[in-house]
């Protein structure tokens, strides 16, 4: 019965007492409210929900969700999250960090987070730049920006998010725009039904330290973002421009004549990681960036199969017997009279 | 052929790190405890697996007391010394007692190897053993002869010499080769041709003693006494495994460990990753911070939560030892120390980190500390550890060392069902629940497991409310919390029991230890009351909170001495905290205390009370 009941939340059952401290107009509030009402329509258990962050703006996440939560420390998230959930694999255990703490310092977490194939739902919050520790450029930041730490411009290259997270083995991939709270919505509720590793990029706007670097995405929905469909082309401008590949793999624009989209890239989302890699590479300001889901599969998930193995162990050895450990190797016994018989 | 009577007998087999001389020692280890002798081990390798073959560095050793009597130590000095090669020679002739044993394999001795070890004329055949017993053997060739016939190639055969050495020992201590040649076959059943070859090898070298008229004496230990019960032998690292298990298991809770590949502490994560039938989880995390991030995340949602490494490891896991400090979870975090600082001396032993298990993080971050004193002691630190972290909600720091992880002693089976429980219940009611609100006896936060509905709450790294656990940046909020983190840590003294004190509660000279320097200290302060002399030992099992009974004797001694493989860091924390001179006894060559230096040291203090009295 309790299968069949959904437990009926609103988004206010998710918000707790506490002051949200982040600046005014920053992206992070939209986020929030998605994910608070998302939630609450998908009717998690909140005892059985927890947030796990690392450090940075995004990261005081956990203390505005009224489920168990755990602000941890810079970089770090992924390994508790990873700890948790492979010690308690019937919790729902979101990630939540940022570009600084999931690429930078934590770069090394998330890769391996990502390879096991770990249960966890990790929201990696974009806004390309440090914003807490003030404005230093951030792993996503683009060549030339000019920050504190950078005064005449960055120039180091940014990494691509999306492409890390394919090669590293994410198996649940998708991008989103920090207001569009719609596509956010069912990006959300897919994620919360995959099985496995799961990496939602956000385009978050930092109103102080980094405001309007999406602009070009965002202030143009339409023209500037491939909204993904499974199973249907790559268009965009009302349908009236789609990508095709030329010579060599290479992604190119072309105009949608009559509605004849048969050159064009039939989006897969289960389609191979070569494909998912291309989507990746189609970033601003070449390209008009695609949104939704880029890639998905199946593969078993790294609690499941390290609580299996415990599990075959305890069918093939029997229940561990402590008696029998402490007594296994080479054993005597001394007798009372000072003789010694093997026990071995 | 005599047969002569000894109390107790320390051998070192030496070789190239390829020769098998850890397999050798630990083989002869265990012949010695079936016979019934007391046995420690010491085993001593380079952190090369394989050095090049012949040279000084590449040298591995294994050293075996083994005795009628009880005994604490590896021995300080050989009087058996077997030497696979000339580099073996070189570097351990020098610790070989006056008028010892000798036994080279001649074979080696071949200028090719002479030169890598430095020697410029064949030291078998000049006068500068003159005053050790030697016996050259050439192991080599009769180890080929031996093997004549076999399919293995010669590279192969060439691998089995250290049976021939092993096979000579035997003969010469009267040791039963049954049992051996059984544990051969098992150990080399998956690959028959090399069993059955080192077998014969083995048998070779036991039939070369009977034969060969260059051994006048057999030798026999006889077996010690010891109290009724189950035996078994067991290193350190061997050890802590098993009090892990049995500590998760006396909790009713499951046992999550993990860790990253360090040396000397990988061992621990191997025994534990066979133990799954007990329902314990392993995972090799793919750094050490992530080792420890995994274990408090583990610990978050209610598991016994465990990792371990040695000291670089631990240096990494610092900031996040914090976290679990001010999220005030249950941990443990074992640091197998080897000589530092940085990579240092990673097969080494050293008790240099006891500072940074103390201090070594950012913050007032006090953390309960225990050490363990020998092989087998490290199973009740692991069970104590356990029951400490989930009784004060804090991470504890237990200490072990390479010599100790390594080592082997004979272990009485400990009385599982003798251990009292400490069964772990969580709080599920949601009536009155604050994060930090504290048990007033042990000041210890309610551990609320995820799943728990009504309880939901959020805690991190920031500073929070002393009870809400809401972000605070109160002054007055955040010392109040220092405080009570500090005065937490404190209480945990009263869960010590008595002072493990040897001697007289006052008298001449005090020597304080810890860690895995109980053996030498121990035979070295009975060798010197046996004197009449009035020294007294006392061993501190935990270095956090200090112990305060020491304040009852620490003041009725002439002389303080606080002896530690490092340049003095508990030595430090007493002189801080009672105010009083004490001396140092410290060693860092990477190997533990000779008794012989204990007792030295002693009686350089007792001259100066005569001088002064």
């Amino acid at each position: 019965m309790s299968e069949a009941v959904k437990i009926k939340l609103s988004k206010k059952d998710l918000e707790t007492d506490q002051d949200v401290r982040w600046c005014p107009g920053c992206g992070d509030y939209a986020i929030l409210a998605t994910v608070q009402r998302s939630l609450a329509s998908l009717g998690i258990k909140r005892e059985n929900t927890v947030f796990v962050s690392g450090i940075g703006c995004s990261s005081r996440f956990p203390y505005y969700m009224n489920t168990y939560g755990f602000h941890t420390i810079h970089g770090r998230a992924p390994t508790l999250a990873s700890g948790l959930h492979i010690t308690r694999p019937d919790l729902d255990v979101w990630v939540i960090t940022g570009d600084g703490d999931g690429l930078s310092i934590g770069g090394n977490h998330m890769i391996h987070a990502l390879r096991r194939n770990m249960d966890l739902k990790i929201i990696l919050f974009n806004n390309q730049i440090y914003g807490l520790t003030k404005g230093q450029y951030s792993p996503t930041s683009a060549v030339g920006t000019r920050a504190p730490s950078t005064p005449t411009g960055s120039i180091d290259h940014p990494l691509n998010p999306i492409s890390l997270v394919l090669g590293a083995g994410a198996t649940f991939v998708a991008r989103c725009a920090d207001t569009d709270a719609k596509l956010l919505a069912s990006i959300l509720e897919r994620a919360y039904h995959h099985k496995g590793a799961v990496l939602i990029e956000i385009l978050q706007n930092c109103p102080v330290f980094n405001d309007g670097v999406w602009e070009g995405v965002k202030d143009d929905p339409k023209g500037r973002q491939i909204v993904l469909q499974d199973g249907k082309p790559l268009v965009f401008a009302d349908g009236t421009k789609g990508i095709k590949l030329g010579a060599g793999l290479v992604p190119e624009i072309v105009d949608v004549v009559d509605g004849d989209t048969s050159q064009l890239v039939v989006h897969s989302e289960q389609g191979s990681p070569l494909y998912a890699h291309l989507l990746a590479g189609l970033v601003q300001p070449s390209f008009p960036m695609p949104m939704g889901v880029l890639y998905r599969t199946d593969k078993p998930t790294y609690e499941a199969l390290a609580n299996q193995q415990v599990t075959d162990a305890i069918a093939k050895q029997g229940k561990g017997d402590l008696g029998k450990l402490m007594s296994s190797g080479m054993v005597w016994e001394v007798c009372a009279d000072g003789s010694r018989k093997d026990r071995s | 052929m005599e047969t002569k009577e000894l109390e107790r007998v320390v051998i070192r087999f030496t070789g190239d790190s390829g020769d098998g001389m850890q397999l050798t020692g630990g083989e002869f280890a265990k012949a010695a405890a079936e016979a019934g002798n007391d046995i420690s081990t010491f085993p001593d390798f380079p952190a090369e697996i394989r050095a090049p073959a012949g040279s000084l560095f590449g040298v591995s050793g294994f050293q075996l007391h083994f005795s009628s009597s009880e005994i604490y130590t590896p021995g300080d000095a050989p009087d058996v010394l077997v030497c696979m090669n000339p580099a073996a020679l070189k570097t351990n002739l020098k610790d070989l007692v006056d008028g010892g044993t000798l036994i080279v394999n001649s074979g080696a001795f071949i200028e090719a190897n002479l030169k890598k070890a430095g020697y410029t004329e064949n030291p078998l055949e000049g006068t500068g053993l003159q005053k050790y017993k030697v016996h050259s053997v050439d192991i080599n060739h009769l180890t080929n002869t031996a093997l004549d016939g076999s399919e293995l190639t010669t590279k192969e055969k060439g691998r089995a010499k250290n049976f021939f050495a092993l096979g000579l020992v035997f003969w010469m201590y009267g040791r039963e080769t049954e049992a051996e040649i059984r544990r051969i076959y098992a150990q080399f059943a998956k690959k028959p041709g090399y069993g059955e070859a080192n077998v014969k090898v083995f048998k070779a070298g036991y039939h070369y003693g009977e034969t060969a008229e260059v051994f006048q004496t057999v030798y026999k230990v006889p077996a010690a006494t010891f109290a009724p019960g189950l035996y078994r032998n067991i290193t350190g690292n061997e050890a802590i495994a098993l009090g892990l298990v049995v500590g998760a298991e006396l909790a009713g809770k499951k046992l999550f460990y993990s860790g990253y590949p360090i040396t000397p502490a990988s061992s621990i994560l191997h025994s534990l990753a066979k133990y799954k039938n007990f329902g314990t989880l392993t995972f090799q995390a793919e750094d050490e911070i992530a080792a420890i991030g995994a274990a408090i995340g583990a610990a978050y949602g209610g598991a016994i939560a465990v990792t371990a490494s040695s000291g670089p490891g631990i240096a990494l896991k610092g900031e996040a030892i914090g976290l679990g400090v001010m999220t005030e979870l249950p941990l443990v975090i074992i640091n197998v120390q080897r000589g530092g600082p940085s990579t240092g001396l990673p097969t080494k032993t050293e008790q240099s980190d006891l500072a940074q298990a103390v201090y070594g993080r950012n913050g007032e971050s006090p953390i309960p500390v225990i050490a363990a004193k020998s092989p087998g002691d490290t199973f009740y630190c692991a069970v104590e550890a356990v029951k400490i972290a989930t009784r004060y909600m804090c991470p504890v720091m237990l200490l072990s060392d390479g010599y100790i992880a390594n080592g082997s002693e004979p272990w009485p089976l400990p009385d599982i069902a003798a251990i009292p429980r400490f069964d772990i219940t969580h709080r599920t009611d949601p009536d009155g629940y604050f994060v930090y609100q504290r048990d007033p006896e042990t000041l210890a936060r309610e551990w609320v497991i995820p799943g728990t509905p009504g309880l939901e709450h959020r805690i991190g790294g920031i500073e929070k409310d002393a009870l809400t656990g809401n972000i605070s940046y109160a002054p007055e909020n955040h010392e109040k919390q220092t405080h009570v983190r500090q005065a937490k840590i404190d209480r945990i003294a009263q869960e010590f029991g008595e002072l493990d004190l040897y001697g007289e509660t006052s008298g001449d000279v005090l020597v304080i230890g810890w860690g895995g320097t109980f053996g030498s200290l121990r035979q070295a302060t009975q060798v010197l009351q046996r004197q009449g002399k009035k020294v007294t030992h006392v061993h501190l099992r935990w270095l956090s909170p200090l112990e305060p009974k020491l304040a009852s004797v620490i003041r009725n001694f002439k002389h303080v001495m606080c002896a530690e493989l490092n340049l003095g860091q508990l030595r430090q924390m007493i002189r801080a905290q009672y105010l009083i001179d004490v001396v140092g006894l410290n060693k860092v060559q990477g190997l533990p205390f000779m008794v012989r230096e204990v007792t030295a040291a002693v009686d350089n203090l007792l001259s100066n009370v005569k001088a002064s009295s």
